[in-house]
């Protein structure tokens, strides 16, 4: 635990303080690339894509090798996950076009093949180098143990390029998402603007690899923009919360991880993430699930007592378990069903109320929003003070012609 | 040969190129796989007029706009737009897709898909300015959906949305409207806010041009009318080309003989 703590504050020295903020910056890039992926609905390829890029890594590690370089060449591996990547996504593109073939399915098959030949890859790697540890398993489900200064400066790097790529294209990346036939006709190429995006998860995936490993890296792409969806309604706000909030479950977890070292990073860091998922969609004001519980039995709740309350003003008996219960908890309503002075006080005033909505009503029934008059919301908060005097004078003008 | 590849060769006609018509198409030839959808098609738009394009369901109306636009690929012919290809002459066209193809659930609210008519517009960094949220609210203040501008887009109704798409389309500030069944599914309130704007367009000197599937109303909305069925069957001013005789071939039997005369009243 203090292990965790200090690695929280960057107090357990140089290198996982180096890892603490190269996962965060991966984070940061992961999850505001992600929100356009998420928005696209393409986590799926993203998936695939990182899938493929193990191949990649074996390939690379095994030609390394035999040129008789360093195998765990950081720039060799980057470049061969990418690459074979590249080959994967291809693929999936031209199995959907010249088959007819769904792309789910196309994906589906280009994920598992490329994964399957990537660990035999893996196999004949780890009886090659018999015995020295190739090192290349972390690649799989991460982990931050060894990270050098120039991997941090990489994510840092890649993260910084991917903002700057983000805030360029971000107007035609909404619309893409989010009308694409609009966006054909206003001259963002829904094709090439996918295609930047796919770039985008590219980069991300390939210096992610390291820290959360292939396997989990699109969990760090999608959960921080699906978290961050319960809190904001506006999609600028999305990438901004999304960003965040990947970076600060990456940051979490590194720190996590330093205290853990036999856990895989990536895993840990997926786990926060999901933690920070769970108490969004728990707690999120807006979207979250005890929010729009609580805003459900509010309404109920003025529900029931104005439909109480006009019963009791028309001396009608009251059924509703509900609404009795209501009524009595206000203080409206005695034990026995008689209305207490409080309650015939409380239905006048609604029944009055009710006459003013009903005015409210028949005045505005041209505009759109006549829906606002719905006799539930507090008066004054929906019509000005004037507004309710001019309507009592109605009211009055209304009563005096009956009697 | 199939037709399709024959006019594939021969639709490439040169037509003259006109800086003032909105519009011109010629030869346009569309098809999803080897059934056209639109068969050589040759019509003008012309300036300042209110066009209703007519014809039965899968008559391709929709598909002959988005090819116009390029969202789907010309098998042949061309579209000129005020004399250029679409392509340089985007900013002066607006386009409202059929019961726009959305994501009802994507977190943008009202004022902000209004904004997007103006993305083509923004700096390099795509930051929208004071000026440009005033313009989008104007814009829905014509609509009549100035009060909705912060709910977000899945909150409202149909008609609502369909005032919203048409907001977009104004804030682009074009000389040529597109419109997609700009009515469909509209109640009586919605199409006489929607009518009255594409008025106000048309008085503007801008030219407004909808797939239109009410039939009683061709005569009382519109100038011109372009009745199309896979193959165009007949264009022009509504008073003479929206006949009985042109109507019967482009419903074929589907529209009986009463059904055409009570279209005949002039509707009021
Ligand atoms: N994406 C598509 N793929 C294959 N066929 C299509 C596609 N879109 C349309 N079609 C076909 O092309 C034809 C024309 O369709 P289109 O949508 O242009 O008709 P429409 O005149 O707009 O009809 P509606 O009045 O129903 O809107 C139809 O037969 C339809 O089935
Ligand atoms: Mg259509």
């Amino acid at each position: 635990m203090t292990e965790f703590v200090s690695a929280l504050l960057l107090q357990s020295g140089y290198n996982a303080a180096l890892v603490a903020i190269g996962s965060a910056l991966l984070g940061l890039a992961a999850g505001g690339t992600g929100t356009f992926v998420f928005l696209r609905k393409r986590a799926l390829i993203s998936d695939a894509a990182a899938h493929s890029t193990l191949p990649g890594i074996g390939l690379a590690f095994i030609i390394m090798v035999a040129l008789g370089g360093d195998g765990r060449n950081l720039f060799g591996l980057i470049a061969g996950s990418a690459l074979s990547a590249i080959v994967g996504l291809l693929v999936v593109d031209w199995i959907t076009k010249s088959t007819r073939l769904p792309e789910d399915a196309a994906i589906g098959a280009v994920l598992s093949v490329f994964f399957g030949f990537g660990v035999v890859l893996l196999t004949v790697i780890q009886v090659m180098s018999a015995g020295k540890q190739a090192g290349l398993e972390g690649y799989l489900l991460g982990s931050t143990a060894g990270m050098l200064f120039q991997e941090a400066a990489t994510i840092a790097l890649v993260g910084a390029i991917s903002a700057g790529a983000l805030l360029l294209l971000h107007r035609r990346m909404i619309v893409v998402a989010f009308d694409p036939q609009y966006a054909e006709t206003m001259g963002f190429s829904v094709r090439a603007t996918d295609l930047m995006t796919m770039g985008l998860v590219l980069l991300v995936t390939v210096i992610g690899l390291k820290v959360v490993g292939l396997i989990l890296i699109v969990a760090l792409l999608i959960i921080p923009p699906v978290t961050a969806r319960f809190w904001t309604n506006r999609v600028d706000r999305l990438v901004t919360i999304a960003a965040v909030s990947g970076g600060l479950a990456a940051y979490i977890g590194a720190a996590l991880s330093a205290a853990y070292p036999k856990v895989p990073t990536g895993a840990i860091i997926v786990l926060v993430s999901f933690v920070m998922f769970a108490i969004s969609f728990l707690l999120a004001p807006e979207r979250g699930v005890v929010g729009s519980l609580l805003r459900h039995l509010r309404f109920q709740h003025r529900v029931h007592r104005r439909q109480g309350l006009l019963e009791l003003a028309r001396g009608e008996t009251i059924y509703d378990r509900m609404t009795l219960r209501v009524l009595q908890r206000a203080g409206y309503l005695r034990g026995d069903g008689v209305a207490t002075l409080a309650g015939r006080a409380a239905a006048a005033q609604e029944l009055k109320n009710e006459a003013r909505w009903e005015i409210a009503r028949r005045r505005n029934i041209e505009f759109a929003d006549a829906a606002r008059f719905d006799g539930l919301s507090q008066i004054d908060t929906v019509l000005t003070a004037d507004e309710i005097a001019e309507i009592d004078a109605e009211l009055s003008r209304q009563i005096g012609a009956v009697s | 040969m199939s037709d399709v590849e024959l006019i594939a060769r021969d639709g490439d006609r040169v037509g003259r190129k006109d800086p003032e018509c909105p519009l011109a198409i010629d030869g346009l030839t569309v098809s999803y796989g080897d059934k056209p959808a639109v068969f050589s098609v040759d019509t003008r738009f012309g300036k300042g007029r209110m066009v209703a394009i007519v014809g039965p369901n899968g008559a391709g109306k929709s598909t002959l706009m988005k090819a116009v636009l390029g969202i789907v690929p010309k098998l042949a012919g061309r579209a000129l737009f005020f004399g250029e290809p679409f392509e340089s002459v985007r900013s002066r066209v607006a386009y409202v897709p059929q019961r726009a193809s959305v994501d009802w659930d994507f977190p943008v609210r009202v004022i902000d898909v209004v904004l997007m008519g103006l993305y083509r517009s923004l700096g390099i960094f795509g930051m929208t300015s004071k000026k440009d949220i005033a313009k989008a609210h104007a814009c829905l203040e014509r609509v009549g959906m100035a009060d909705f501008a912060r709910r977000q887009i899945g909150q409202l109704s149909g008609g609502q949305q369909q005032r919203v798409f048409l907001a977009r389309a104004l804030a682009q500030d074009a000389d040529l409207y597109l419109l997609d069944e700009p009515l469909a599914g509209v109640d009586a309130a919605t199409e006489r806010a929607i009518m009255s704007v594409l008025k106000d367009l048309k008085s503007e000197g801008r030219t407004v041009v909808c797939v239109h599937h009410d039939l009683a109303t061709v005569r009382s909305y519109f100038d011109d009318v372009l009745l199309i069925n896979v193959r165009k069957i007949a264009d022009g001013p509504v008073a003479s080309a929206f006949n009985d005789r042109n109507l019967q071939q482009t419903y074929g039997g589907r529209l009986g003989a009463t059904h055409i005369a009570e279209l005949q009243q002039p509707a009021g």
